[in-house]
């Protein structure tokens, strides 16, 4: 699991940095999200927090287009992804995700569901996107397992196969929506490990998370948003050990 | 009272009316039923999948005439449907099949069917976890790809028992198409006993053609019952296994 090359993730920022510019969202006439400003730079990890039902999940959805912002701007680097005309389909190969309930192909096996989207979006020979996907597979620390239908999997594996699955079109950024708040508490280690893994390799991440350990240890910024609006964004340490706003000073005496 | 039994049993049960009848409904009008619920199917499973995707767009200029199309036929009495395409077409100058009665008769059971395969399909392919389905869109997959590799084969799977009980309908829904006039080689089962009771001022010849309807379509029931048991069965230990 830790065969990604060792970089730290705070100083030189590398990496797809993605900007929200007074994002607002509602369904119906419930506003989920609120002129939300927010940059996540390139390689570092953002985890966002949050109350049930603030718009954490909203916004990660936003960020590959899974939802439409009703106004303002999302930038992945320096293309405007909610720009009329922005091609979709290509925006979303640069952006992988990982969600709460895994959402396995469940009639594919495990290597197929990791090198089908190499197959017919990148246009790979099966061969050489089975190759590829079993690299990304060991990476994960699934290798042996390719053959096996999603069922057949622990929750923990099966996250572990859909972070292979998105890691495998190389994207630029990564977003988890609560990936480990659906597995038994003594697979959620193995998941993060991977995510911690992949953070200090420098990918840029955007960690929707209950996990407030993982956020302090991983997290160059962490973000708290409440009822769609962003009250509270610091380096971890501040963050957790003086936060200013009375929501989220509420919110961590309840989480932690 | 046991000389209305006496009436009832030789109108519709005269043992010697059913054997006389047998032969023609078995070798003429039984391959007959079965070519045309075969080519009914066909129709009806093509022009169903595309209603069904039509049902399933994101856009409402596609979705609300599916949605009337299915509406309508599944709403219409069969009997109109089939006088309609059957009589119609070639009185509106729209003689695809020519003179030949046994192409307009596929082409109206094929219609009203593809209504309920639509229906069939729309459900299949709406059983598919939506989550894959945005998990397939987040690898940057199209939605046509999505639908091919993800919503199909799996919509599929589930929706083949039902697809099959619907050809039980169909089987008997030809039986409609008498009402067109087929010529003698072409008269399927029902058309053959109802020229047979008229004939014979007597309507046994109709309970042959049922005993040979229900022959085919009770062990077909059960067998689908079966069938989608077995899927059922099979789908249930998998989520009990994966939880």
């Amino acid at each position: 699991m830790s065969e990604m090359p060792e970089r730290r993730q705070t100083g030189a920022h590398h990496g797809t940095s993605v900007r929200f510019d007074r994002v607002n969202k509602s369904f119906g006439r419930v506003a989920v999200l609120r002129d939300i400003v927010l940059e996540a730079p390139g390689g570092v990890t953002t985890c966002i927090v949050g109350p049930s039902g603030s718009g954490k999940s909203t916004l990660l959805r936003c960020t590959n287009l899974l939802e439409r912002p009703e106004s303002g701007r999302i930038l992945l680097g320096e293309i405007e992804i909610t720009a009329a005309g922005a091609n979709v389909d290509a925006i979303r190969t640069r952006v992988g995700m990982v969600f709460q309930h895994f959402h396995l192909f469940s009639h594919l096996s495990v290597l197929d569901n990791v090198s089908l989207a190499l197959r017919k979006v990148r246009r790979m020979e099966r061969e050489q996107a089975e190759d590829v996907a079993r690299a990304k597979l060991a990476a994960v620390a699934l290798g042996g397992l390719e053959r096996r239908r999603p069922s057949d999997l622990s929750g923990g594996q099966q996250q572990r196969v859909a972070i292979a699955r998105a890691l495998a079109m190389e994207p630029e950024v990564m977003l988890f929506d609560e990936a480990t708040s659906a597995l038994d508490p003594e697979l959620v280690k193995d998941v993060l490990g991977v995510m911690r893994d992949l953070a200090t390799a420098g990918m840029t991440m955007i960690v929707v998370t209950h996990e407030m350990r993982f956020a302090r240890e991983v997290a160059g910024q962490v973000v708290f948003i409440d009822q769609g609006r962003i009250l509270e964004l610091g380096p971890p340490d501040e963050f957790f050990d003086r936060p200013r706003h009375p929501r989220l000073r509420h919110f961590l005496e309840k989480v932690l | 009272m046991s000389e209305g039994f006496h009436r009832i049993f030789s109108t519709f049960f005269d043992p010697g009316m059913i054997v006389q009848a047998l032969p023609e409904v078995l070798t003429v009008g039984l391959p007959n039923t079965l070519l045309l619920s075969l080519f009914a199917s066909a129709i009806g499973i093509a022009l169903g999948l595309l209603v069904a995707a039509g049902l399933l767009s994101g856009y409402t200029s596609v979705r609300l005439p599916c949605r009337g199309y299915v509406d309508i036929l599944r709403g219409l009495p069969h009997i109109l449907t089939v006088y309609l395409i059957g009589q119609g077409l070639p009185l509106a100058g729209l003689a695809i099949f020519g003179g030949n009665t046994y192409g307009y008769a596929a082409l109206a059971i094929g219609l009203i069917e593809s209504a309920y395969f639509a229906e069939i399909f729309r459900a299949g392919f709406q059983s598919v976890e939506r989550g894959q389905v945005e998990a397939a869109r987040s690898t940057g997959m199209t939605r046509l790809q999505t639908m091919r590799h993800i919503i199909i084969p799996q919509g599929a799977r589930r929706v083949l028992p039902p697809l099959t009980g619907q050809f039980i309908l169909v089987i008997k829904a030809t039986s409609l198409v008498y009402l067109l006039g087929l010529t003698a080689s072409q008269r399927e089962m029902f058309a053959i006993a109802q020229d047979a009771a008229i004939n014979n001022a007597n309507l046994s010849p109709l309970t042959a053609a049922g005993l040979v309807y229900l022959a085919l379509t009770i062990p077909t029931t059960y067998a689908v019952n079966a069938w989608d048991r077995r899927i059922r069965g099979a789908r249930s230990t998998h989520a009990v296994e994966g939880d």
